[in-house]
């Protein structure tokens, strides 16, 4: 079978998921909601029949796993969010929409990845500039004490979505072009060309704990960094010292700053009665859901949202706790499987990275796929209690825009690789035309 | 590079296990714990969503019932009781603010409909919500409500029982309360000072007085000590265990038998037996009563006191220092609760069996299957048949021509026991009286106390016990 068809029927169990989730749905709130809300399933579905056609038209050699499964991710959200909210489903449907119409603008308009290496640092330069923004006045909006949003009027967004993937760019571009200095040096001789660019991004990593407050973006970007430094010098000595140096960084920092401080302490003794209805309420009111859930959940629509008409149990269920609402209603099953998915993915990612032939194509999938791993972990971490919860998005399941936007920009670049890297190696050594 | 991202897959996969074994552990190995965290309101905000089972009378009449609040997803049941106190004690009570009591806590499972995995595992794979199971009580309306009014806002309790099941008709406990107050006025009643949220049949240790002559009967016949006939020393001032005793109203008595001593309700007779029966077979005939024990009854076990001898509160075995002559007379340390002595008359007139008393009869489905029947049990053979039936007649003399003629019924033989206990340093009684009727084939036994009136046994709670006997017979 070729890839696309294999792409094809990837598509079948998303199309089952929906109309499953939404009938189940719809069935046990049919009190609550109308009927007309089933058709955000349709636009959900008929944008991953779009998506495929087009993938088929402009990038046939593409793995045919990494669309599929982000698609069953996103169902599995959608689902979810409809749910908890028949109004915000819609919304996430049409954000998949435009989400897939920049994930077709990113391939018809870039062309050649390599493009992007040429403007590096200006790129470095808008993703470092944009992290900042939720801290300008005017702008800058606060979530639960972290600067992670940036809003102008009506619209808001995440920056750190985006800024993600300006970063591994960059670092993909800059390790492809120094690893070999990086790899010949003695590693005894501490020259700043070795430590230079590591003590740099430790330095950004420790500023975002500074300035925009949040463990999870940090550990997300400097672990990508890691990631990338590690496959592009093999020197696990460099890793284990970045770690030490971002160990003690945070550790340090986590008692000096106060936001990060309350989510270690909301994280060490969620059940603490100071905290417990205070600052760790969103940690406690996770795990409480999750233990309602056990093996098999409660069924879709069928978990306890609400105290009263208005006022929900779980603050944030459809995005930082939408884990937490999933093993809630499908259980450890469930959970597990959002897991797997998402592990599939990340090995298809890999595998993407193992088939490129040029350097920045190799570490730019592996950075992709690194900070997509990462950023799940952050948040399904979180919500279970493996780290400090913070506010990160659950990537393709919650809710959000910029997540979802960012997502398939994420997608599309790696699609990209697969692209180039699956056809005839000829082919790719000269370039697409 | 690649064996580099080899290996950094490997990393992530090692991560990701991570993540899967701490979901297992929120979600079901840690799961328990999670539940029963005191912070953690999911349980109590998914019992609202529950339409709890219905309670209700064995003539059908609806003692508990829910009204509904909101719709939809925020749809919540609350308990109402349309009987008000009738049988507040019994019923209990059920709010997610206050807790719960009664059989409302005794039968939470049942009544939410978690008594059967299997079905509601089925449920939730239907996506059905699960509705709770009707308890059907064996709980008589109309002898409650004669109960009420014959002990007429006295203190005091009241709890009748058909001897041959077990099955408890009336148990009336005074002051009561309206299970519908709960919710809001939980701390004015649980503070006030007359307990009204005590169940006194269950509850209180009382002083049983000579009520207990009837267990001390029961040893001197069944251990074959003594015969109906026996003759004993009726004498006031008898020494017993080393001090002597007085009769009431300091009455002397020649020598008389078993029968006139119980008729007559004579403590140096019964003083004396209990002294050469001794404490071991004292103790071996009131544990088989039930002394000592909770009773099996189907409410929770923080709602029933044991009987027995007290010191402060320790209840007293056999091994301890114990004057068993005044124990033998319902004196000494003796406390008991209106449910034992009602149980000590089911006893005799059960022809020496005693069953175990019991509030619910059977458990029933919202679709009407029955899931449970409790059927009559026996608790323990207390004495042979022909002891029984000895202590029931000596029993009738009493009510026939002694201290209980209050009690008589126009056309049925009734068997009984006065009780007349000082409290207070003497300066009032807890009246006692306790009975079962027919004699020859009981379908009532029944135990009726009355805190700290000026009045005796045979006056004051013979005639209370009488009018429910009455209600129960005919009605």
């Amino acid at each position: 079978m070729s890839a696309r068809n294999r792409e094809l029927f990837g598509l079948l169990p998303v199309s089952l998921l929906v109309t499953a989730g939404f009938t189940a749905v719809l069935i046990t709130r049919s009190r609550d909601i109308n009927k007309v809300t089933i058709t955000y399933g349709a636009i959900f579905l008929g944008a991953c029949v779009f998506g495929h056609i087009f993938i088929r038209a402009r990038l046939p050699d593409a793995d045919p796993y990494l669309f599929p499964l982000c698609a069953l991710l996103a169902a599995f959200g959608l689902v979810e969010i409809y749910r908890i909210s028949p109004h915000r489903a819609l919304g996430q449907a049409v954000w998949f929409g435009i989400g897939l119409a920049l994930f077709c603008a990113t391939i018809l308009f870039l062309r050649d990845l390599r493009s992007l290496e040429r403007y590096r640092y200006t790129i470095a330069a808008v993703g470092i500039g944009i992290l900042l923004a939720p801290r300008l006045p005017g702008v800058g909006r606060v979530t639960n004490g972290a600067y992670l949003g940036v809003g102008i009027g009506p619209v808001q967004f995440q920056p750190t979505e985006f800024s993600k993937l300006a970063i591994i760019i960059f670092l993909a571009s800059y390790l492809s072009e120094t690893r070999d200095v990086l790899v010949r040096g003695r590693l005894l001789r501490l020259s700043l060309k070795h430590f230079g660019p590591m003590l740099v991004v430790w330095v950004l990593a420790m500023l975002m704990l500074v300035v925009i407050r949040d463990l999870g973006s940090a550990i997300m970007f400097f672990g990508g960094f890691l990631a990338l430094l590690y496959v592009a010098t093999s020197r696990m000595s460099l890793v284990l010292a970045g770690t030490a140096l971002f160990a003690g960084g945070a550790a340090y920092l986590a008692q000096h700053v106060p936001h990060v401080h309350d989510r270690v302490e909301s994280w060490l003794h969620p059940f603490k009665p100071s905290l417990v209805d205070g600052k760790a309420y969103q940690v406690a009111q996770g795990v409480f859901a999750q233990a309602d859930g056990g093996l098999f959940g409660r069924g879709f629509g069928q978990s306890l949202l609400e105290i009263t008409k208005g006022h929900p149990i779980i603050p944030a269920a459809h995005t930082d706790l939408i884990f937490a609402v999933i093993v809630n209603e499908l259980g450890l099953f469930g959970g597990a499987a959002i897991i797997v998915i998402a592990l599939i993915f990340v090995a298809r990612g890999f595998k993407t990275a193992t088939l490129a032939t040029d350097g920045f194509a190799k570490l730019l999938a592996t950075g992709l796929t690194a900070v997509f791993a990462l950023q799940v972990f952050v948040i399904v971490g979180g919500v279970t209690r493996v780290i400090p919860l913070t506010g990160v998005t659950l990537p393709f399941v919650s809710y959000g825009g910029s997540s979802l936007v960012a997502n398939f920009i994420l997608l599309a670049l790696l699609l990209m690789v697969s692209d180039r890297a699956r056809r005839d190696p000829a082919a790719a050594r000269g370039g697409l035309v | 590079m690649n064996r580099q991202i080899g290996r950094l897959f490997g990393f992530f996969v090692l991560l990701f296990a991570v993540l899967i074994a701490a979901t297992s552990w929120s979600s079901v190995l840690g799961a328990r714990g999670l539940q029963d965290n005191p912070h953690n309101r999911r349980p109590l905000l998914q019992a609202e969503r529950i339409p709890r089972g219905l309670i209700l009378a064995r003539d059908g009449t609806k003692l508990a019932i829910n009204h509904r609040v909101g719709g939809g997803e925020t749809l919540r049941y609350f308990r109402s009781y349309p009987t008000g106190s009738l049988f507040s004690h019994a019923v209990g009570y059920s709010f997610v603010s206050r807790g719960d009591a009664g059989l409302e806590k005794s039968f939470n499972r049942e009544l939410t409909g978690q008594e059967n995995e299997f079905k509601s595992l089925v449920d939730q794979l239907g996506g059905g919500t699960k509705d709770g199971d009707d308890l059907h009580t064996t709980l008589d309306p109309n002898a409650q409500r004669t109960a009420i009014s014959a002990l007429g806002g006295q203190r005091g309790s009241i709890v009748a029982l058909d001897p041959s099941s077990g099955a408890i008709r009336v148990m009336y406990s005074y002051p009561n309360y309206d299970p519908n107050q709960i919710p809001n006025h939980y701390q004015q009643l649980n503070s006030d000072p007359s307990s009204p949220l005590f169940n006194r049949a269950t509850q209180a240790r009382y002083p049983p007085g000579s009520s207990f002559k009837v267990v001390t009967a029961a040893a001197a016949l069944d251990s074959h000590r003594y015969t109906p006939d026996s003759l004993i020393s009726g004498q006031n001032n008898k020494i017993i265990s080393g001090v002597p005793l007085q009769n009431d109203g300091g009455a002397n008595f020649g020598t008389i038998s078993l029968t006139d001593g119980l008729t007559h309700s004579v403590n140096t007779v019964f003083g004396e037996v209990g002294e050469k029966l001794g404490k071991d077979t004292m103790y071996k005939y009131m544990s088989r009563f039930g002394f000592g024990s909770r009773l099996g009854l189907d409410l929770p076990s923080g709602e029933i006191t044991p009987s027995g001898v007290f010191k402060g509160q320790r209840l007293l075995g056999s091994g301890d220092a114990v004057d068993i002559g005044r124990v033998a007379i319902g004196q000494e340390r003796l406390q008991v609760t209106p449910l034992q002595m009602a149980l000590v008359a089911a006893a005799v007139g059960n022809g020496g069996t005693l069953m175990e008393p019991r509030l619910v009869d059977r458990v029933v489905a919202s679709d009407g299957t029955v899931r449970e029947t409790f059927n009559p049990k026996v608790r323990s053979q207390v004495m042979s048949g022909g002891s029984a039936s000895a202590l029931a007649q000596m029993m009738s003399k009493v009510v026939q021509e002694g201290t209980g003629t209050a009690s008589a019924l126009s056309g049925i033989q009734v068997a009984g026991k006065t009780g007349t206990a000082e409290v207070a340093g003497g300066t009032s009684n807890q009246a006692w009286f306790i009975a079962f009727a027919p004699v020859d084939h009981p379908r009532v036994a029944i135990a009726a106390t009355v805190e700290r009136t000026s009045g005796q046994g045979g006056t004051v709670a013979a005639p209370i016990a009488k009018q429910v006997m009455e209600t129960l017979l005919h009605g």
